[in-house]
């Protein structure tokens, strides 16, 4: 089982670290929205600290849809995913490889746009990151844990790029508020209060979803 | 089966009716909202149902994927296609309630915007079934859908509220359910009572309507490989 998850993993990896398709799309998409934030709310450094946690969570969100969506379509072009599917292993293990893969992208992203973020609005990040590291982890995953299932089953309808954004937003959003929340305390920006059930709800979420959909991937693998 | 088919209609027809007068003319008119309260009768019977219906999809999808049977996804779908109706005149009433009693159409409360995103998720439902490809992989996928945004619901109730709770808002006064007068309080079940029984009639129509469809289906299909294997013959 790990040693399958394992595999998937790190298939994904390489495949990713050859091509850089889905990061360098995700990335270069999330700046623009920063910069479309910029033209479009002409923001001051400290309008730009208070909202900065959900512009980074719209560009995350975003950009993650982008790469989520990659992550099956490419399966369908090549023909893998029949050869996925005829592999004796668990399915339950395809979809924890690739969710891990999907969140590291994710994190990945994540890491490149916060300097991007700090320097465009200025707004001090450094001696927060290990708590954004966090965050972001927990949220990646929360986005991911669905977004890898819907990913699988939006790349066989029709319409695929369109499908998924519209069925993973709404389902996301306890993790969308959690992030929010959990980012904009850590920035310092928050309206103060109880924090630690924003992190008590992305560990739910979490934990609820990749259970969830670790259990019924098998159905959205089918053909 | 034939007689039972009337029962239900005209039940619904007499509960709505009922509900209707107990509406118009049985309940007091409310001291401070006026008039416009009575929407309110409606407007919980619609929501509850919708609540109701999204339970329903949950649990047809769960039965479809242990069993796959057809019919367990067309009851989902029918359940899911009137709870979006339902979930939609909730999202017309309240505001037509809110803004002369709150000044508003619209306000983030926990309950409204539970209802628009059950409202997104379900559209969601919808629109996946027309792009699946395929009467087994559109039935698989949706009972997915059906699950997991179903397991959702209380999760996102629950980041709603405490989101709200943080943020400060314009107060909105007046729980509904502060001393209801006993004739409000008959009205109102009379009112959910109504609304269930067409909640019902309407998913049985739409249940019974998909199941007429797959069976015209299968005949169709059984007559073209008659067609095909008498012209091989010829």
């Amino acid at each position: 089982m790990l040693h399958t998850i394992a595999t998937i993993l790190w298939k994904d990896l390489k495949i990713e670290l050859r091509s850089r398709e889905a990061l360098t799309a995700s990335f270069i998409f999330c700046a623009l929205v920063l910069v479309i934030f910029n033209f479009t709310l002409e923001l001051g450094t400290e309008e730009a600290r208070r909202l900065g946690a959900g512009f980074l969570w719209i560009a995350f969100a975003f950009g993650g849809v982008l790469s989520l969506n990659r992550s099956f379509a490419l399966e369908k072009e090549e023909g893998c995913a029949k050869s996925l599917m005829l592999a004796p292993v668990d399915r339950g293990a395809i979809y924890a490889g690739k969710m891990l893969a999907n969140s590291i992208f994710m994190l990945i992203t994540q890491a490149l746009v916060l300097p991007l973020f700090a320097v465009f609005f200025n707004v001090p990040v450094a001696s927060k990151v290990p708590m954004l590291a966090l965050i972001f982890l927990l949220g990646s995953l929360g986005f991911s844990s669905v977004g890898t299932l819907f990913s699988a089953m939006a790349a066989s309808t029709r319409m695929r790029e369109l499908m998924l954004p519209l069925l993973l937003f709404p389902v996301s959003i306890p993790v969308l508020i959690g992030s929010v929340e959990a980012t904009a305390w850590a920035l310092g920006a928050g309206p103060g209060g109880d924090v630690s059930f924003w992190f008590k709800l992305l560990v739910v979420y979490d934990v609820v979803f990749i259970t969830v959909s670790f259990l019924v991937f098998e159905y959205a693998m089918e053909e | 089966m034939k007689g039972r088919d009337y029962l239900l209609p005209l039940l619904v027809l007499f509960a709505v009716l009922a509900a209707l007068y107990m509406i118009g003319f049985y309940s007091p008119i409310e001291r401070e909202q006026g008039v416009v309260q009575k929407i309110f009768y409606i407007h919980v019977a619609i929501a509850w149902n919708a609540f109701l219906a999204f339970f329903v999809v949950f649990a047809f999808s769960f039965r479809y994927l242990t069993s796959r049977e057809q019919r367990w996804d067309n009851r989902a779908h029918a359940a899911a296609e009137v709870g979006v109706l339902f979930c939609t005149l909730v999202l017309i009433t309240g505001p037509i309630w809110a803004r002369p009693v709150w000044g508003v159409w619209w306000t983030w409360d926990a309950r409204l915007t539970l209802t628009l995103v059950l409202w997104l998720i379900y559209v969601g439902y919808l629109m996946l079934r027309h792009y699946v490809v395929g009467t087994e992989k559109r039935a698989v996928f949706s009972a997915v859908l059906g699950i997991v945004g179903f397991i959702d619901v209380p999760l996102v109730y629950f980041a709603i509220r405490w989101w709200r709770t943080q943020h400060p808002q314009p107060v909105v006064a007046g729980g509904e359910d502060a001393g209801l007068d006993p004739r409000m309080a008959a009205t109102l079940w009379v009112s959910v009572a109504a609304l269930t029984l067409l909640f019902l009639y309407l998913y049985r129509l739409r249940a019974r309507a998909f199941d007429l469809q797959d069976e015209a289906d299968e005949i169709e299909r059984r007559l073209e490989d008659v067609a095909v294997s008498s012209k091989g013959v010829r």
